[in-house]
């Protein structure tokens, strides 16, 4: 239900020819020569059925067929004895008619770039299969308003799980986005799988840097065959913030509660997603919000780069994929780090206990690895602080083994800024340099009683 | 009444099919681990929503959806922290199907001679009146094809779902519903038969047939609302009308019986339009404010004074029509009223069979009637609101007037306390449903349906007669325990406690009921405090006249045990050696008495002890210590 969650299995798309079935339930069928969306009559020693074929999920048995009767309830059918019927086909299914893509003139440009997950996508309702749905006339369909407060370009990037989503991707994203600034958009949204979307906000920080209009990431945690959905919204406010804000910075849009009645813009570096599954699950962490945005008015929470037009972002989007993520804990063995070093990794990002420790009995791996020129650095796994090593012995013999630490990042941003820094320059006095600096909000030097906690 | 309109409406084809939604009581819910507990204490937290249609299956939006989008609403949702979890708040995705349910289910349909489906699959079935806080309604085909009998007619039953309860409606404001969290999600069994009745009458016997085979399984909830009727109803001509929450069994007849009736009269209405050469209705709205610009009746003038206008539609061929009385108290003109009351937000509107009256003068009618060029065979309607909302009443007004020329508009409606209905929202199409991603399937082997089949519950007959048989309960006071939510509770005290039946059933079924008359709230008592309160009196330990006290007492203290309850009642059970030795006190000081009147003497004494030990100890513990020593007095003398 929500982000992968509320797709079915089988997302992104199953072939058509491919319905799910397998074993002995695909030999009846293929012997029966009949199709998925036939009309028949199933028949096995209990029951009689007359509905339509309807796809089955993977993961499910081989022993069951799936129909949908005619009063629109689906059941399953034992493939014990089982007699298929083909029926007269009935009539061909109307299409939905399709809708010009309209809007006002003289409105901002906005440029959409679909990169897959549940906010750009349309069901069958059928099968319930979900697939990405993202021309202007499909937006401007599900949410009429977009006509109303942007000229819209869409752009179908990806049509990715954001879990599969990578360094690569986080390129091309910029490099889109990039074109769409110069070919005079006057704002950016990119809808996004809810994953991994704090790490590609973070991502696109890094990469596009000096922007001159807002790039806004969006998504969703309901899917938008439902009609709680909250994609209508979150698109909505996404294109009006893409549009109007007075920031050019990269955010991550969402809802504020659980409640259809606020959203929030979180800075891209500074924003993590806290929840699995509710509306209000992206949190700033360490920062305040850039914005909150009620009823279509934006309200600025921190200072912020404003918007400036006739300028074009500096593009730099090369990132190391190199480089990994190890979280400490109790007992955590020491030869977890052999294949990393062996392998030749760049750099290691360890998320460390407290003020950033590890336990002592790694300490060895760890100057093994800088000695092999990897770059180590230390966030924190209390996720909410910063580090500081100076406090205990552990932290000080981290520091002196060449540890970099991570100030107030958070560690999926330190990961992806330590790819991007990685990305850039091999020099290691420029990568100690450029990592311990603030490119785009993500660090800072002063932690303040709110934190960002709400 | 009934039975008259009954006999002649069963000449004109009237068929009745019953669609029930009965309330399981199990443990969970169907679809997250929250209790099914209906809660009136405030709630502790609320959220606001809004819905939005989506297209259907079919590429169409749905009428019924669309007609509730039609009503820009806003939804707010209360819920209660530790009964209430993010499932029925939409902000989790559902768990597996309770499993508890599906074997009431399972056990229900075999009961009614159905065939379970091979595997189970829940669907989302959209309904987006903001009573599911999805927009969508999960539910899942568990069987299908069977029947029961009345008397010696089939009657089939077409399907039987398990679904997931809407969320309850606390309050309903021009701009918004509130509803309220604790009822969403309660595991649902709805059970459909065929049109197969042809009286109300039937339908009632047949839905009191279902709702006892529903209970046998003592798995269902009772009280309001526990259970809920949909009729559908048709006379021959007419058309499938669905009526909704039809609360009591006892409605079910004049239910039917008023819809036949409002069928055959709207059929005399179209044969009438006929006649009169009707053969269209066309919406011409006219802004007639200027003409009520100095009236005073006190609706128009306050919609003016307000900023609003008057509208006023001709309804060509309509004269006298609009009075036309469908049922008791509702005419045509009432159906035209609620279409504007549903669909623009307005209070009712005016029709020219009812004016002059309302402070609309004869005088402005006239100005009315020639504004809108309406002569002496048509009717006229106003409607008094701001701009829009006129339009769009006129415009919904009009439209059900046109429908006049069809006969009976499909469509479902709502029952009133009275038998009567009024008009709720148009058909559904069917294509409402989709699957349910996020619930895996369950199959149905044919072993679990086997080990069902060999333990069925026992027919609530059948039971009633067993009491009779094995508990020597009267027939009235066995068919009463047999049918009430005690009836588990009774068998264990009685087999496994040994409590006398009668005192256990009376207590129950005689008892709780003169309690809560009282006002006392029996129902929420804790069963095992029931128990032990039963359990004390019939070791003598707690005199039985005072069981009505302490469970009275019981049930205003929550909280509180049986003990705290006799301490505070001082009904401290009185030692047997007390009571005794009073006994002997009595026989003494009346020995003259037991010598003269040897056992007869046992009623003129027992009065006096009762007055002495009322409400402490067990009549007939001091009639059977009386009479033992009475015969000792008299074996010593």
């Amino acid at each position: 239900m929500s982000g992968k969650g509320s797709q079915p299995s089988s997302y992104p798309q199953r072939p058509q020819a491919a319905s799910g079935y397998k074993g002995k339930a695909l030999e009846i069928i293929t012997a029966s020569g009949v199709q998925v969306g036939d009309a028949l009559i199933a028949k096995n020693e209990k029951l009689s059925v007359s509905g339509i074929l309807m796809p089955r999920s993977e993961l499910d048995d081989d022993r069951h067929i799936v129909i949908k009767l005619k009063d629109g309830y689906n059941l399953g059918i034992s493939v014990e004895s089982l007699k298929l019927q083909r029926l007269q086909p009935e009539e061909p299914r109307r299409a939905a008619p399709a809708v010009e893509a309209k809007s006002k003139p003289g409105l901002p440009k906005v440029a959409i770039i679909s990169t897959g997950g549940t906010i750009a996508s349309r069901v069958d309702y059928k099968t319930g299969a979900v697939s990405p749905a993202l021309t202007a006339g499909d937006l401007y369909q599900s949410v009429p308003e977009l006509g109303e407060i942007a000229e819209i370009r869409t752009e179908i990037l990806y049509s990715l799980l954001s879990e599969n989503i990578s360094p690569e991707n986080w390129k091309s994203m910029a490099q889109s986005v990039y074109r769409q600034i110069k070919e005079g958009a006057d704002g950016v949204v990119i809808t996004h799988g809810t994953d991994t979307m704090g790490f590609t906000a973070a991502a696109l920080s890094f990469a596009l840097q000096g922007l001159p209009v807002p790039v806004i990431l969006v998504g969703s945690q309901r899917s938008s065959d439902r009609p709680s959905s909250d994609a209508y919204l979150n698109l909505k406010g996404a294109v009006l913030a893409a549009s109007r804000a007075p920031f050019a910075e990269v955010g991550v849009l969402m809802h504020k509660g659980i409640s259809d009645n606020g959203l929030v813009i979180h800075r891209g570096t500074r924003v993590r997603k806290m929840h699995t599954s509710r509306r209000d699950a992206f949190k700033s962490v360490n920062s305040p919000p850039l914005a909150y945005m009620n009823d279509g008015q934006i309200e600025a929470l921190q200072p912020f780069r404003p918007r400036s037009s006739g300028r074009l972002p500096s593009l730099k989007a090369d990132f190391d994929p190199d480089v990994v993520l190890i979280k400490s804990f109790p007992g955590i063995p020491p030869d977890i780090f052999d294949p990393l070093i062996h392998r030749g990794f760049h750099g290691i990002v360890l998320e460390g206990t407290g003020l950033g420790h590890v336990p002592e009995k790694i300490f060895h791996q760890i100057r093994r690895a800088t000695q092999a020129g990897m770059t180590v650095v230390m966030a924190s796994q209390c996720i909410y602080g910063r580090v500081n090593m100076n406090v205990y012995s552990t932290g000080r013999e981290l520091l002196s083994m060449g540890v970099i630490p991570a100030g107030d990042m958070l560690p999926e941003t330190a990961l992806v800024k330590l790819m991007w820094v990685l990305g850039q320059t091999t020099d290691k006095l420029r990568i100690k340099e450029l990592f311990s600096s603030e490119i785009a909000g993500e660090i800072s030097q002063r932690s303040t009683y709110k934190e960002g906690r709400e | 009444m009934s039975n008259r309109v009954g006999t002649s409406t069963n000449a004109l084809g009237i068929k009745v099919g019953i669609e029930i939604h009965q309330q399981l009581d199990t443990a969970s819910k169907l679809f997250c681990a929250c209790p099914t507990a209906l809660r009136e204490d405030p709630p502790h937290h609320s959220v606001k929503r809004r819905l939005k249609p989506t297209t259907s299956e079919m590429g169409d939006v749905d009428s019924a959806a669309l007609f509730e989008s039609v009503k820009q609403k806003s939804f707010t949702y209360e819920a209660y922290e530790d009964t209430v979890c993010l499932v029925e708040l939409d902000e989790e995705p559902p768990h597996d199907m309770n499993g508890e349910a599906v074997q009431v289910a399972l056990t229900v349909a075999l009961m009614a001679n159905m065939t379970p489906v091979d595997e189970i699959h829940v669907m989302r079935k959209i309904v987006i009146d903001g009573s599911n806080t999805t927009g969508f309604q999960r539910t899942a085909k568990v069987a299908f094809g069977g029947f029961i009998m009345d008397g010696s007619e089939r009657i089939t039953i077409q399907s039987l779902c398990l679904e997931e309860d809407a969320a309850r409606k606390v309050s309903e404001e021009r701009e918004g519903i509130t509803y309220r969290l604790d009822r969403l999600g309660i595991p649902l069994v709805e059970i459909t038969t065929g049109p197969d009745m042809h009286s109300g009458e039937q339908a009632a016997r047949v839905a009191l047939s279902i709702g006892r085979l529903l209970r046998s399984t003592g798995k269902v909830k009772f009280g309001l609302g526990a259970i809920r009727q949909d009729l559908n109803v048709s006379v021959e001509g007419g058309a499938r009308i669905e009526v909704k929450g039809v609360q009591e069994l006892g409605l079910i007849p004049s239910v039917v019986e008023m819809e036949a009736q409002r069928q055959i009269a709207l059929l005399e209405i179209r044969e009438e339009l006929r006649r009169r050469g009707v053969s269209e209705v066309r919406s011409d709205p006219a802004d007639l404010t200027a003409t009520f610009s100095s009236t005073s009746s006190k609706v128009l003038r306050k919609a003016i004074d307000g900023g609003g206008c008057v509208f006023g539609a001709r309804l060509a061929g309509f004269a006298g029509l609009l009075k036309r009385e469908l049922q008791p108290g509702r005419r045509l003109g009432t159906e035209l009223s609620d279409r504007a009351k549903t669909y623009a937000g307005v209070g009712g509107i005016f029709h020219s069979d009812e004016l002059p009256g309302y402070g609309i003068t004869a005088g402005e009618l006239e100005a009315a009637a020639k504004a809108l060029n309406a002569g002496e065979g048509d009717a006229i309607i106003l409607v008094a609101a701001p701009l829009e909302a006129c339009e769009a009443a006129i415009r919904a007004a009009v439209a059900r007037a046109a429908e006049a020329l069809v006969g009976v508009p499909s469509e479902v409606r709502s029952a009133n306390a009275d038998g009567t209905s009024r008009f709720m929202r148009p058909m559904p199409g069917s294509a409402r449903m989709y699957p349910e991603t996020d619930v895996p399937s369950i199959v149905v082997s044919s072993e679990r349906l086997e080990a069902i089949r060999t333990a069925l519950p026992e027919p609530l007959d059948a039971k009633a007669e067993r009491y009779v048989r094995e508990y020597g309960l009267s027939r009235d006071l066995a068919s009463l325990i047999a049918d009430s939510p005690h009836s588990s509770a009774f068998e264990r005290l009685v087999k496994e406690d040994s409590v006398p039946a009668p005192f256990v059933a009376s207590t129950f079924e005689y008892t709780f009921k003169m309690l809560k008359r009282e006002g006392a709230d029996v129902d929420s008592l804790d069963k095992e405090q029931i128990r032990e309160v039963l359990i004390m009196s019939s070791r003598g330990a707690l005199a039985k006249e005072a069981v009505p006290e302490v469970l009275r007492w019981l049930a205003s203290n929550k909280g509180k045990g049986v003990g705290d309850a006799i301490a505070s009642l001082s009904l401290a059970g009185t030692e047997e050696s007390i009571v005794r030795s009073a006994i002997e006190a009595a026989v003494s000081e009346n020995i003259d008495l037991v010598m003269r009147e040897g056992e007869r003497a046992v009623s003129p004494l027992m009065g006096d002890l009762m007055k002495k030990f009322r409400g402490k100890v067990d009549g007939r513990m001091i009639h059977s210590l009386l009479k033992e020593e009475i015969a000792r007095r008299l074996a010593t003398k």
